[in-house]
């Protein structure tokens, strides 16, 4: 039988190694999993590469990661949103690395890790700083510049609901990065709001198949967010 | 000399916006411009974190955590409003099926060169977000911004200072002093100036020259 769903978070983290790659979903607060970032700082992985579209705010989750000095890099689009104190320190300070990449340009280096495409182009950039020193190619009269895939050892990414398959539904504007970060790491756990039983999400309105999925934690937010 | 306010200016651009247009709006002033198109008009509002029919600001006791716009302020989704994921909401950008995008800026330089996201090359922590797909992107980029910087200095330039956003991109920009449409080879050209403002009045706090048309 297969049965993705884990009971506890030590088993959702066992494996993830110093040095990897995170690719964290969420936009802002929104579809980030919080409780998995938590379990990251408890599993005590370090060296750590991150990518998550903004850059932690306050000094819990991804903030406090970064302030426990784990974190090497981010890759991010926008880090400079209101509160994210640490990263700020950290980046004056010199103590941590970021590579800023246009919100949609991040998105597709994953989608194209997670579909086996190595590198594309895209106008986004081109005539900026961001395009100096990469590729560019001129296509039908416009100039595009190569951006590559973005692979990640480990996704941590936050869904509705979830199935012991790994199939898995998203809510609202909860969706935004988690079904590319899914698609894009070798190690994708999610946690999820509700478990439904095998058979009990519609196969229609299923958002990430669960082939993209390797364990997935029931994590309830509480009724906030019920 | 008198000129818009930020809802003055946020009314005037609403009023170009024609009905079937998809429509993306930035943080700031251009969020405040989807409150002044009439419902009656059907406008679609996209936002880049995966929402396509975006809807008002819910009632205090009608929030929903799980729905916010790109400036994670809640929202709402209108009927036939639908969601995507991040990938898919930016082929929309990319893929040229947004009919504008309206961006606020800290420069526009008269060949439509937009600055909007960092203030040196060297920025503290420079933050471009979904900036740079739009403007390259949106099958068209207006600006609204206020005409000068708070300490006076023209924000309507010959060339931008600042680190550029997208080259060549922006067609207009509502202003408090009116609307000024960027005609290549020629630069900005007055369309309209706001009540009680002159030509005149304009083209002293502007950078480049203002054209009539």
């Amino acid at each position: 039988m297969i049965n993705k769903i884990v009971q506890s978070m030590a088993d959702a983290m066992a494996g993830i190694k110093d040095g990897s790659t995170v690719l964290i979903g969420g936009f802002g607060a929104v579809g980030q999993p919080d409780q998995l970032i938590e379990a990251l700082i408890e599993q005590g992985a370090k060296d750590l590469t991150c990518v998550a579209n903004n850059a932690g705010t306050g000094r819990q989750g991804l903030a406090r990661l970064m302030e426990l000095g784990r974190v090497r890099k981010i890759i991010c689009s926008f880090p400079r949103s209101a509160g994210s104190v640490v990263f700020e320190e950290l980046y004056r300070a010199g103590k941590i690395e970021l590579e800023i990449v246009p919100q949609g340009t991040m998105a597709e280096r994953m989608r194209a890790a997670g579909a086996g495409v190595p590198a594309f182009f895209t106008a986004t950039s081109v005539g900026t700083i961001l395009a100096h020193g990469k590729e560019h190619r001129e296509f039908q009269g416009r100039t595009y510049v190569m951006e590559h895939a973005l692979k990640g050892d480990v996704a941590l990414i936050e869904a509705w609901e979830g199935d012991r398959w790994g199939n898995l539904t998203y809510r609202a504007s909860g969706r935004n990065f988690n079904p590319v970060m899914a698609m894009a790491a070798d190690l994708t756990i999610a946690q999820v709001m509700h478990v439904r039983e095998l058979g009990e999400l519609v196969p229609e309105n299923v958002h990430t198949p669960g082939i993209f999925v390797n364990r997935v934690i029931h994590v309830d937010r509480g009724p906030a967010w019920a | 000399m008198q000129g818009f306010d930020r809802k003055g200016m946020a009314a005037r651009l609403a009023q170009d916006i024609p009905e079937g247009w998809v429509v993306n709006l930035g943080i700031g002033i251009p969020t405040m411009v989807g409150d002044y198109v009439p419902l009656d008009r059907e406008v679609i509002f996209h936002s880049e974190n995966g929402i396509l029919g975006m809807g008002p600001a819910p009632a205090p006791d009608k929030v929903d955590p799980w729905l916010v716009n790109a400036g994670k302020q809640p929202v709402t989704l209108r009927p036939g409003g639908s969601y995507c994921h991040h990938a898919d909401s930016f082929a929309m950008i990319r893929g040229g099926h947004i009919d504008l995008c309206v961006l606020g800026a800290f420069e526009v330089a008269q060949n439509g060169d937009i600055a909007n996201w960092a203030t040196s090359e060297n920025d503290s922590a420079p933050a471009v977000g979904g900036a740079m797909d739009l403007g390259a992107g949106a099958k068209r980029l207006w600006v609204i911004m206020e005409h000068t910087t708070k300490d006076g200095r023209p924000k309507l330039v010959e060339k931008c200072a600042y680190p550029l956003t997208t080259p060549g991109a922006v067609k207009r920009v509502y202003t408090n002093l009116g609307v000024f449409e960027i005609v290549p080879g020629k630069g900005f050209v007055v369309v309209d100036l706001a009540p009680g403002v002159t030509l005149e009045q304009a083209q002293a706090v502007t950078g480049a020259p203002l054209h009539t048309q």
